[in-house]
């Protein structure tokens, strides 16, 4: 049989479309534990990824760290939170934060980074503050690198959130990591299946958004 | 659990390391070199045929979206509990980091110098590997470098199935309850991301002369 008439199987089960073990309760807890890692992910590289690109400060030292944190391996730093702090949401968002930081520094620095010198030193000549500089020319002209930014970082939360059922957490993993122990394949595959389409819808609605955002700043 | 590094048990454990290390780099670095190998033709083909750029770069960014451990699992019953299933997903990734860059860099190279070399005789294969490939170095190793580190640190999600080379430290250690080897573990992949990033810097230096000026 092949994979999709596993998953076809298993997903057809009326069973699995209820309780606590299934596939919606399932997939509202990851998309809880992906957009709660997000948003404070963003919330700590963005005004920091601002920063640097409009002070051109510590540059070179936030780029080189984030690059280095890239390297980070998920799982073992997840592994390593739940033997310091125990199971539950903590270790999976520190995991999870740690991966989504440094697409969203390194891009949003590089937007404002991008702008054109001759662009701001009108914005000053018109007589704006640093703060409006900021907020009213850096920022508008940055959006599109961004939203890319924030692109990468959901793809890859949403894929790497499938590893917080191997620290006994739920999410979609749960299927695939529960179906590996108990070799039940047809269980294996349609976890599997289930996170690629919302890592695939994920970022089909980032490309929506970057269409929508684009056409207003060109005034279409 | 008391005690966060076992400074013994590291210190006696210097052969095993070794050997997931070896087993590590086998993991991440082929498919770096088969991803390299399929993006080349790919990019060029893409830059000759315009055309199909926007669906190949569909499809590539697709793939990158697919989560590793789904793509693992799945694979599995094509080709069992294997280094390959490991290996192609990690192809994939490396293939979708890099045909855009290879597109790129192509793309880079100014029209008056592919003309002037058309009129130094180069033509066809040789404007290729003597003239445009080497103008294209720069924008390609960037994505070598991205491909590489994330294979480097992706590696570690196969200990799940059980071909992890390090990761391996990171479900034993997890198992037992051992800080200690997960520890080592992250400690072993960041230094052979850097390692490896670090190389290709040099590699870059090394095919790039003219740009040490």
């Amino acid at each position: 049989m092949t994979i999709f008439e596993l998953t076809w199987r298993w997903m057809s089960d009326p069973e699995q479309w209820q309780g606590p073990d299934g596939i919606p309760a399932r997939l509202i807890e990851h998309l809880w534990y992906s957009a709660l890692a997000l948003a404070i992910a963003a919330a700590i590289a963005l005004p920091l990824g601002l920063f640097i690109g409009h002070t051109r400060r510590a540059a070179f030292l936030a780029v080189n760290s984030a690059n280095a944190a890239r390297a980070l391996p998920t799982l073992g730093l997840l592994m390593l939170v739940v033997l310091a702090a125990g199971v539950g949401l903590l270790p999976v968002l520190v995991a999870l934060i740690a991966l989504a930081i440094p697409p969203i520094l390194v891009n949003t620095y590089a937007g404002i980074r991008a702008v054109d010198a001759d662009v701001v030193d009108a914005s000053k000549g018109v007589g704006m503050t640093g703060m409006q500089v900021l907020t009213k020319v850096e920022m508008p002209l940055a959006v599109p690198l961004i939203l890319l930014g924030l692109r990468t970082a959901a793809i890859q939360i949403v894929s790497t959130a499938t590893i917080a059922a191997y620290v006994s957490l739920g999410g979609l993993g749960r299927f695939i990591v529960d179906g590996l122990a108990r070799r039940d394949y047809e269980l294996v595959a349609g976890g599997a299946v289930l996170v690629a389409l919302l890592a695939v819808v994920t970022q089909a609605a980032f490309v929506l958004l970057q269409r929508t955002t684009s056409a207003k700043v060109r005034g279409t | 659990m008391s005690d966060w590094l076992d400074w013994d048990w590291l210190a006696s454990h210097g052969e095993l390391f070794a050997a997931l290390t070896g087993d590590h780099l086998y993991l991440s670095i082929l498919p770096v070199i088969g991803g390299l190998l399929i993006s080349l033709p790919l990019g060029l083909a893409c830059v000759r045929w315009p055309r199909i750029y926007p669906p190949v770069l569909g499809t590539t960014s697709v793939l990158y979206a697919l989560p590793s451990l789904a793509l693992f699992v799945l694979l599995i019953d094509f080709t069992g509990f294997e280094p390959l299933t490991v290996m192609i997903p990690l192809t994939i990734y490396t293939l979708s980091v890099l045909v855009p860059n290879v597109v790129d860099g192509l793309r880079s190279v100014p029209d008056p110098v592919r003309q002037a070399a058309t009129a130094m005789g180069f033509a066809g294969i040789r404007r290729l590997l003597q003239v445009e490939l080497p103008i294209a170095v720069p924008v390609i190793m960037a994505g070598l470098r991205v491909a590489t580190v994330a294979n480097i640190s992706l590696v570690s999600v196969g200990a799940i199935i059980g071909i992890g080379g390090l990761g391996q430290l990171f479900t034993e250690g997890f198992q037992r309850g051992f800080p200690t080897e997960i520890a080592a573990g992250v400690a072993l992949i960041v230094a052979l991301a850097v390692a490896a990033d670090a190389l290709l810097v040099i590699v870059q230096r090394v095919l790039t002369p003219w740009s040490r000026a």
